[in-house]
């Protein structure tokens, strides 16, 4: 979205030369094709999956399924657009994801009952990002090595807690949450949280004067200080940012699973990094999209969805996937240049 | 992108650095010490109490242990069930290492056993292949190598191999499953397997087939590969189960998965089928021994072969062989059974269960 606020210079002919507003009409229309291509690869996928499994994929309970597989991920890829976009990367977040998801399920934390475990989720989540952000913002440490050292710190910490145990969830509370009788018209509650965390990403990154400093602090960091903003502690807020999504993204996974394992949330950096990419939010920074990253995050699960249900087995999943993300990519790559 | 300095009363960057990694370091260690208590009142040791096959005190032996980082609850298990089963022996040291999964860091710590001169080694490789050179070397040494489940490349590496029967588990797993549905025309049965990348996820998977080819009215109709983790177990079997919305049985190949398996089943609200898992965790035991939701049984891979491995080691070391054979030696490998455990005999296993 930082493209220069001048109009496009290679305007070809295929262009319809009807944009008279220019800047914001194909900005807009940019945007659109990006989440149009996205939706097109969701299409086929759908089609796929409607073909081959009519019954079982098209379906409301295998809707409510692929949603709720996806929010865990999902809100942990949505602080990871907000840090890609700045430039930045954060490699700890599945190791915050463990450490979270660790520390609330303690024997010690669950007498605190529900609102122990999701506050110390929330806030080890958020502690994470805090010394993230410090050794980035303040501490002058490249992001890709600060962040590696937290995974490594977060994921030994973890095993640290549990001995390698595996920490069962009896607050009931918590558990319901996950189970049929508790969706709301048929929304499963982890679902909701995900629209919750999309929508106020969406509107931060886009619609607010925050999300505008993350984007300039993406496109040129020095030209954003010296056009008065604070590039140290914006970097500093993001990865608390993404250290928070990371905390929501553990109590979801504890709903989910249960149990709090030193194991959890393994390669999910490398599953959030590719769904933003594959979305549209550039690995350099400068440019990202809430919306891209969510689709990308959809594909994803969709794609596992209709291979488990095809009862295809992991390595033809593999070879698959790894295929459906350059293709999906270079679909993108061209439906986007060619207009 | 070089963070600008713009704060003149700041100190160097190099001490402000230093400043902040102590801070982190500091409120890291404060963090740890905090809240981060899993002791239960009710914790026992996982680890069995039947006798052992000669109680009577010898000569004294020194057994060295080296293990794989205990990462996950079955080698957690292991760990303690080797320091349980020393402790009962009063002519017994064991030396135990800190466990690693490095190959390398591995190699020194049993070379680091060797130099200490102790009688007898116990080895859990955390690579059997990769290992078996420093096997070679102790055998060489004189100290006899009791390699416990992860085997070596060669038999001279090892004076005695104790270890689990993954294809065993299977077998056990579809007899169990065979003789419950024997009766039902076209039974339909679902695996969900382990890491897809192990030899041993293949064999458990090869025994599954083997034993329901025996049942003709049963058909194997899905398959799904886990990793092992909770996480993995609840992703994969929620999949499963909206592939599968009819199915007589299901088997798990491992109870740590199981516990998220079970979380899907619970979410999907479904209780049509019967259950059987593999390894034999505590929290399987309890659901078994509870009756009350799908889980009926599980399949074991004993961790108690720890202690089974001290044992071994401790007669070794004071030339004895195995009580109630008639051999003067032990043998040379032992491969043990993967027993079902349901909710008849579960009271006996209880103690065995690792969490």
């Amino acid at each position: 979205m930082t493209q220069p606020a001048s109009p496009p210079r290679d305007r070809t002919d295929k262009v319809p030369p009807t944009a008279e507003p220019p800047v914001w009409r194909t900005l807009a229309a940019h945007a659109d094709v990006r989440t149009l291509s996205l939706l097109g690869v969701l299409a086929a996928l759908v089609v796929i999956g409607g073909i081959t499994k009519p019954d079982e994929f098209l379906d409301t309970r295998n809707l409510q399924l692929v949603l709720t597989q996806g929010s865990v991920i999902g809100v942990v890829t949505v602080g990871m657009t907000f840090v890609i976009t700045s430039g930045g990367i954060d490699l700890s977040v599945g190791a915050i994801v463990a450490l979270s998801s660790v520390w609330a399920t303690t024997v010690a934390t669950q007498e605190y009952g529900f609102a122990g475990i999701l506050f110390t989720a929330v806030l080890v989540g958020l502690g994470c990002g805090l010394v993230n952000g410090l050794l980035i913002a303040y501490g002058g440490m490249v992001p890709f090595i600060a962040t590696l050292a937290m995974l490594a710190s977060a994921r030994g910490l973890a095993l640290q807690i549990t001995d390698g145990k595996t920490q069962i969830v009896s607050v009931e509370g918590v558990l319901k949450l996950g189970e049929r009788d508790a969706y709301v018209l048929g929304i499963p509650p982890l679902v909701l949280v995900f629209a919750v965390v999309t929508v106020i990403g969406w509107l931060i990154l886009n619609r607010t004067t925050f999300g505008r400093r993350t984007v300039a602090v993406g496109g040129n960091a020095e030209a954003a200080r010296l056009a008065g903003i604070d590039v140290r502690r914006q970097r500093l807020y993001l990865y608390l940012l993404s250290g928070l999504c990371c905390g929501i993204a553990a109590f979801l996974l504890i709903i989910l699973s249960g149990s709090g394992q030193n194991t959890n949330g393994n390669l999910y950096e490398l599953d959030a990094i590719a769904a933003a990419i594959i979305g549209g939010t550039l690995l350099t920074g400068g440019r990202g999209t809430i919306t891209g990253s969510v689709l990308g995050v959809l594909i994803f699960t969709t794609i596992t969805n209709i291979f488990a249900l095809n009862n295809l087995q992991s390595d033809v999943q593999q070879i698959a996937k790894g295929a459906i993300i350059v293709a999906a990519v270079l679909v993108q790559r061209r439906t986007a240049s060619t207009t | 992108m070089p963070e600008p300095k713009r704060h003149p009363s700041r100190t160097p960057v190099t001490s402000r650095r230093g400043l902040l990694f102590g801070t982190a370091a500091v409120s890291a260690g404060a963090l740890v010490t905090s809240c981060t208590s899993n002791d239960t009142k009710d914790e026992k040791p996982a680890s069995n109490n039947q006798p052992a096959a000669d109680d009577k005190p010898g000569k004294h032996v020194t057994i060295g242990f080296a293990g794989p980082q205990a990462d996950h609850g079955w080698l957690n298990a292991i760990n303690d069930n080797a320091k349980n089963r020393a402790k009962k022996y009063q002519d017994v040291t064991l030396e135990i290492t800190e466990g690693s999964n490095d190959t390398a860091a591995q190699i020194g710590q049993i070379e680091t056993l060797i130099n200490k001169k102790v009688d007898v080694l116990v080895v859990l490789p955390a690579d059997g292949k990769a290992l078996t050179q420093v096997g070679l070397k102790a055998m060489r040494a004189g100290i006899p190598v009791v390699n416990l489940d992860r085997i070596f490349n060669s038999p001279q590496a090892y004076r005695c191999w104790i270890g689990g029967d993954n294809y065993g588990m299977g077998l056990s797993a579809g007899r169990y499953i065979g003789e419950k549905l024997k009766d039902k025309k076209n039974a339909r049965v679902i695996e969900l397997a382990g890491l897809d990348n192990l030899e041993l996820t293949k064999q458990r998977t090869q025994g599954f087939d083997a034993a329901l080819k025996n049942y003709p009215n049963i058909k194997k109709v899905a398959r799904q590969a886990a990793d092992f983790t909770v996480e993995s177990g609840q992703a994969k079997m929620a999949q499963l189960l909206q592939a599968q919305p009819k199915f007589d049985a299901l088997w798990n190949h491992d109870d740590d998965q199981g516990v998220g398996a079970l979380r899907a089943i619970k979410q999907a609200g479904r209780d049509d089928f019967l259950m059987v898992g593999g390894a034999g965790a505590l929290s399987a035991f309890q659901a078994i021994q509870a009756d009350n939701g799908v889980l009926k049984a599980t399949v074991l891979y004993p961790p108690t072969m720890a202690a089974s491995a001290i044992d071994l080691a401790r007669a070794l070391g004071q030339g004895k062989g195995i009580g109630g054979l008639a051999e003067f030696e032990i043998p040379a490998s032992l491969t043990l059974y993967s027993a079902v455990v349901d909710k008849d005999n579960v009271g006996q296993y209880m103690a065995t269960g690792f969490r």
